[in-house]
């Protein structure tokens, strides 16, 4: 007798129960590095804290954040994945560039900026190419990575403060392609184009802020 | 057609809840780095390990980079990387405190850099580059060990934890079949590429 194949649907779960317990051993493994006090260093709790915590301590950044996923949603792949691979480094890129001494003119309004533009992006259902929606995301990070990725607080980790902040960072990203994902509905694509409205409205309020 | 049995989803839903509860648990009690585990040279190597991010880390990246180029690399992996994070682990013991907060950084950010690519490297490259950086990893956590008995077993109990790394991370990765997963693990490879870039900036500016 014939062995019957296996269900797609079945398979499908597989494949998630094991990215799933593969993301679990993952995380699992980097929070758990953080409180050992390793070589009696201490603060290494409070930097992956203070990492995890500061890239959703200001809502113009939580903004852009979300909107890349929004975007990249919206756009399938390839840019659903290199969206939120290129913001984080060259976001840490631009946080380097500070580390390094060199300034950035209007770091606040390129970070008001990025929302207004992603916003509108989602808004208009902007379809550019891979490397130039990718070039734009990259662009704008470099202002959200100069403005808080220098900023590790005194005497905590700057592994587990950047490890904290770069995981933050890809979580919004990954709120924001979840969020995104009702565009393949009829009435999600509405929806979706009425946040990025909302977004780019709230970077305008940022942006006159800035300007002031 | 068979559909999973329910039994087989709870176990599994009740062993990751398991799992989670004893990871949760297990910082507020773990003593880490060498003699304060009171459970011997070996748990405290072992230990070390799990305590260091960057030896973590590193580890982890590195089991990344062989799951995702395929069974026959990762097999190589599982050998190569304990082994000679052992030898160095030995090597490191004899020698002097290594001033490399760099090696983290650059390391994150190579390795970190190959995963987020899904970089081709043949078996022969994938092997040079493990065995590197293991040695330098290894030498450097060395470094911090007893040149005696006691301190042979604590990197042994290192190179364990490296091997059970590479064996489950690795293992995990070859096993994704999914376009879309494999992705995940390219995705964990910039944040880890991102954390080196971060990390390098903080080591130039004197502030790691």
């Amino acid at each position: 007798m014939n062995r019957r194949p296996r269900p797609p649907a079945r398979r499908k779960l597989g494949h998630t129960r094991r990215v799933v317990s593969f993301l679990a051993f993952f995380g699992a493994a980097l929070s758990w590095a953080a409180p050992l006090l390793a070589h009696e260093r201490h603060g290494t709790v409070a930097g992956l804290l203070a990492g995890l915590y500061h890239p959703v301590s200001g809502l113009d950044h939580v903004l852009a954040m979300i909107a890349v996923g929004l975007w990249g949603a919206q756009l399938g792949a390839p840019a659903l994945w290199l969206l939120p691979v290129t913001f984080p480094v060259v976001m840490a890129f631009g946080g380097a560039l500070g580390l390094a001494g060199l300034g950035i003119p209007g770091v606040e309004i390129g970070i008001a900026l990025s929302a207004v533009l992603l916003g509108a992006m989602v808004l208009g259902e902007v379809r550019p190419p891979p490397w130039v929606s990718a070039g734009l995301v990259g662009a704008l990070a470099i202002f959200h990575g100069h403005a808080h990725g220098t900023e590790l607080p005194q005497g905590e980790s700057a592994l587990l403060y950047s490890l904290g902040f770069v995981m933050a960072t890809g979580a919004l990203h990954g709120a924001g392609i979840a969020l995104g994902l009702v565009h393949r509905r009829p009435v999600g694509k509405s929806a979706l184009r009425a946040v990025g409205a909302a977004v780019a409205m709230a970077g305008l309020f940022f942006l006159w802020n800035a300007l002031r | 057609m068979r559909e999973p049995k329910p039994r087989r989803r709870r176990s599994f839903v009740a062993i990751a809840g398991v799992a989670a509860a004893i990871l949760l648990a297990a910082p507020e009690t773990a003593a880490a780095h060498l003699v304060h585990s009171g459970l011997g040279p070996f748990y405290d190597g072992a230990a070390h390990l799990v305590a260091t991010p960057e030896e973590l880390v590193t580890a982890l990246a590195l089991a990344l980079l062989a799951g995702l180029l395929g069974a026959p690399v990762a097999r190589r992996a599982l050998l190569a990387v304990p082994a000679t994070w052992l030898a160095g682990g030995i090597a490191g013991a004899f020698l002097p405190s290594l001033g490399t907060p760099w090696l983290a950084a650059v390391t994150f950010l190579a390795l970190g850099g190959l995963v987020a690519l899904d970089a081709k490297l043949t078996a022969t490259t994938f092997t040079t580059v493990a065995v590197v950086v293991a040695t330098l990893h290894g030498a450097l956590g060395g470094t911090g060990m007893p040149a005696t008995a006691a301190g042979l077993l604590a990197t042994l109990g290192t190179a364990s934890v490296v091997f059970v790394v590479v064996a489950l991370a690795s293992a995990r990765v070859v096993s994704l079949r999914a376009a879309w997963a494999r992705i995940v693990v390219r995705v964990a490879g910039s944040w880890i590429a991102a954390t080196g870039l971060l990390m390098l900036g903080w080591t130039l500016s004197g502030a790691a």
